[in-house]
């Protein structure tokens, strides 16, 4: 079972193993929400590899209340799209979220179907914002198991604030916060090195 | 082999052949359109070529040349197991009128090809049983392969959301995000405490 904080008041008699707690309802009512997230995967490209990985034991985004994959969108909470959106698709996906029943949450997973990444061209849809609202953004080309199981706590945690802002998943460490990371380090020794100067 | 490929048509359409080369085991003839046909035709009746399978058709624009466009075929023989490159110069500057013989009813793989690029260059292949786009959809205008389409024009199927400045959509917060943001706020309902806020818009006159 997970925290369920802001609690107003616990009562626990001396003595008894249980007792009880008070809430405000909305509170409780997303603390159930956010551990009971129904997924329905909609896998269009590459990024379903990665998807896999994350729901396959080693990472296992089951530990996090997203067990259950609903292909039916009327049974499920939460959308992942996964991979590019082509403009063929775009009424596919909307129809979709739009057969979801609310409350419904999308997570958009991967650089394509944030923003269309490298895809600027006649044929993808540069994001899927475009078409429906999103609630979390999962950028990479495709993302690590960690940057998605963050957004899935991102997720949760916008859930259980009922905050819908969309939000997005940022690396673990800010090489501007951190200038001593390896990818830092490389880039220096690159630039300091005489061959390579113009 | 396939040298003797090309001498073959050769002896069999002295007046076809515009051009022809073989390099590195690629045999090529550009072929005069009026002669697309019955060479491939001759191609897969003839025991000595014997193409039986037609494995790539597809086109190249050459926005500078006077036939402007190239379509492109390629052949392989099961049997015999030699390959052979079919070209054919077509089109005008402007690309109004494209157009070639279909290979339909001689190979079948060649409907979906012709469909494709009919679909992103605009050939029209005379004889085609259901000549219509097949990987974008009706709605769609021009020929995005073509050089002269514009390489960042979209045609939206589907009427993007009406959101002010969906354009260009900042998709978080200043604090947002897993690693610096999640910290910061506290759980439970925020609505009373903090009013959700939009994201920032950014406008050109930002940049």
């Amino acid at each position: 079972m997970g925290e369920l904080k802001g609690t107003t008041t616990s009562i626990l008699e001396p003595g008894q193993t249980s007792g009880f707690a008070t809430t405000k309802f909305e509170a409780l009512l997303a603390w159930a929400q956010k551990y009971s997230l129904f997924m329905n995967p909609f896998v269009t490209a590459c990024c379903g590899m990665e998807f896999m990985a994350v729901s396959s034991p080693r990472y296992d985004f089951s530990r996090f209340g997203s067990e259950a994959p609903r292909f039916s969108p009327r049974q499920s909470d939460l959308l992942w799209v996964v991979g590019t959106i082509v403009q063929r698709q775009a009424p596919i996906l909307k129809r979709i979220y739009e057969q979801m029943a609310e409350p419904k949450w999308v997570l958009a997973f991967g650089t394509c179907a944030s923003s269309g990444g490298f895809y600027d061209n006649y044929a993808c849809v540069a994001g899927l914002d475009k078409i429906i609202p999103c609630d979390v953004y999962v950028p990479g080309c495709p993302p690590r198991p960690e940057a998605v199981l963050d957004g899935l706590m991102l997720l949760q945690d916008k859930i259980q604030r009922g905050d819908r802002t969309p939000g997005i998943v940022k690396p673990r460490i800010d090489p501007v916060q951190a200038p001593d990371t390896a990818l830092v380090q490389l880039r220096r020794s690159r630039s300091s090195s005489p061959g390579l100067k113009p | 082999m396939s040298q003797a490929l090309i001498e073959l048509v050769k002896k069999n359409f002295p007046d076809a052949v515009l051009a022809s080369h073989s390099q590195l085991g690629d045999d090529t003839l550009v072929l005069k359109p009026e002669s697309w046909k019955a060479v491939a035709r001759f191609l897969k009746d003839d025991p000595q070529s014997d193409m039986s399978m037609l494995t790539d058709l597809t086109a190249v624009d050459f926005p500078d040349r006077d036939p402007r466009f190239e379509v492109v075929a390629h052949f392989y023989s099961l049997s015999l197991g030699h390959r052979l490159r079919l070209k054919a110069r077509i089109g005008d500057r402007d690309g109004e009128t494209v157009e070639l013989d279909t290979l339909t009813d001689l190979w079948g793989s060649a409907n979906w090809l012709e469909r494709e690029c009919y679909d992103m260059f605009g050939v029209k292949f005379l004889g085609h049983p259901d000549l219509r786009r097949i990987l974008l959809y009706p709605e769609f205008e021009g020929y995005p392969l073509r050089k002269d389409y514009p390489a960042e024009k979209i045609q939206p199927l589907l009427q993007y959301r009406d959101e002010p400045g969906i354009e260009k959509v900042a998709p978080f917060g200043v604090d947002e995000g897993m690693s610096f943001g999640r910290q910061t706020h506290k759980y439970g309902i925020v609505a009373e405490e903090a009013e959700p806020t939009r994201p920032k818009i950014i406008t050109p006159a930002d940049n």
